[in-house]
């Protein structure tokens, strides 16, 4: 527990000198701040509900899918294969691209690819159904659809470049907190 | 939401009609992860509702309805790299935008950086993949969003 507040400690301090700000501003009154508070409430309670739906997911994951079947679908030499499993995993999902560096963390631990790995980034801060829907009712199917077109061969490029400048030696993704946990084999 | 929410529910149940053990370990393995993020996202929360006290609906209406389109995509690059605004937040923001008048280029490269591009989640990402990754990934997602922009305005009146 201490170490916990420890390893937070900066956290915290923000945490408190933004509470203190909002009292401020509450007293004096400063209707800016008014609304900095009012809008982290709004965001909190967007994150408060479905953050914790999000982590379950990835532990059910995490549980479940063992070390093979990633490693040979999502793994080196998984190929274009591999492209379509990651991109349409990422598609699943929901949430800010935040969300997804723990799934990236499991992926990883069970032996997916760098490049996978960074496509899996960018099909997920792109591509979430969830958020397609949401875009083309306001945006219009043209601009929904074009920019997916255009977006698409770019995070795959991208992931093939992050590949090459640093997923060769070296390579690691930590999920934080996560340190004593085993990769789950089968069984 | 409820789409999260209704998968996340279907899979406990399958996962917990499969093995109860095993979802139990699942739910636990989640919520450590969470714990150990809470602060850290906390603050992301925190820095976001400060940085946009300044940057209002109607700041970024402003600076993206600049003069020329150049400067437009440049301003969007920085705008949509530096925030993090939630997609129920952005999506109508962009309509908005684009009823006053702003490129489908603009449009397009400042959603893409919002998703792709987070400069406040940095030191998040730094501890997942190191700084050199995290900010290697992130300048070749700003490259990319400015193309898919420009593709985006290239082709629009086209297709």
């Amino acid at each position: 527990m201490k170490k916990f507040l420890k390893r937070n400690a900066a956290h915290i301090a923000l945490a408190l000198a933004f509470g203190v700000f909002v009292l401020v501003s509450w007293l004096v009154p400063l209707p800016a701040g008014k609304e900095a508070a009012s809008r982290f409430a709004d965001f909190f309670l967007e994150f408060a509900t479905f953050v914790p739906l999000l982590f379950v997911l990835v532990g059910l994951f995490d549980v479940w899918f063992p070390r093979s079947v990633i490693e040979r679908h999502l793994g080196p030499g998984s190929g274009a294969k591999g492209i379509f499993w990651v991109t349409l995993l990422a598609m699943l999902q929901a949430g800010p691209l935040y969300g997804a560096f723990p799934m990236a963390g499991v992926l990883w631990k069970k032996g997916a690819s760098p490049r996978n790995i960074f496509i899996y980034l960018g099909a997920f801060a792109t591509l979430k159904i969830p958020m397609l829907t949401f875009e083309s009712g306001f945006l219009g199917l043209k601009f929904t659809l074009l920019r997916t077109l255009f977006t698409v061969p770019l995070f795959i490029v991208v992931g093939f470049l992050m590949e090459f400048l640093v997923g060769k030696r070296g390579f690691k993704v930590t999920p934080p907190g996560e340190g004593g946990t085993t990769d789950n084999t089968d069984g | 939401m409820w789409v999260l929410a209704a998968v996340t529910a279907a899979a406990l149940l399958i996962s917990t009609i499969a093995n109860r053990k095993k979802t139990w370990e699942g739910i636990k393995k989640g919520l450590r992860m969470l714990l150990s993020l809470a602060f850290p996202f906390l603050s992301v929360l925190i820095v976001v509702s400060l940085a946009l006290m300044f940057l209002t609906p109607e700041t970024i209406a402003r600076l993206l309805g600049g003069a020329g389109e150049g400067w437009a995509v440049a301003a969007a690059a920085a705008v949509g790299s530096v925030t993090l605004i939630p997609g129920f937040v952005a999506f109508p923001l962009c309509a908005l935008l684009l009823q006053m008048g702003a490129a489908y280029s603009v449009v397009a490269v400042f959603l893409t950086t919002l998703m792709m591009v987070g400069v406040v989640t940095l030191p998040l990402e730094a501890k997942y993949f190191g700084w050199k990754t995290a900010l290697l990934r992130n300048a070749l997602s700003l490259a990319a969003a400015v193309v898919v922009g420009l593709g985006i305005g290239l082709v629009w009146n086209l297709v």
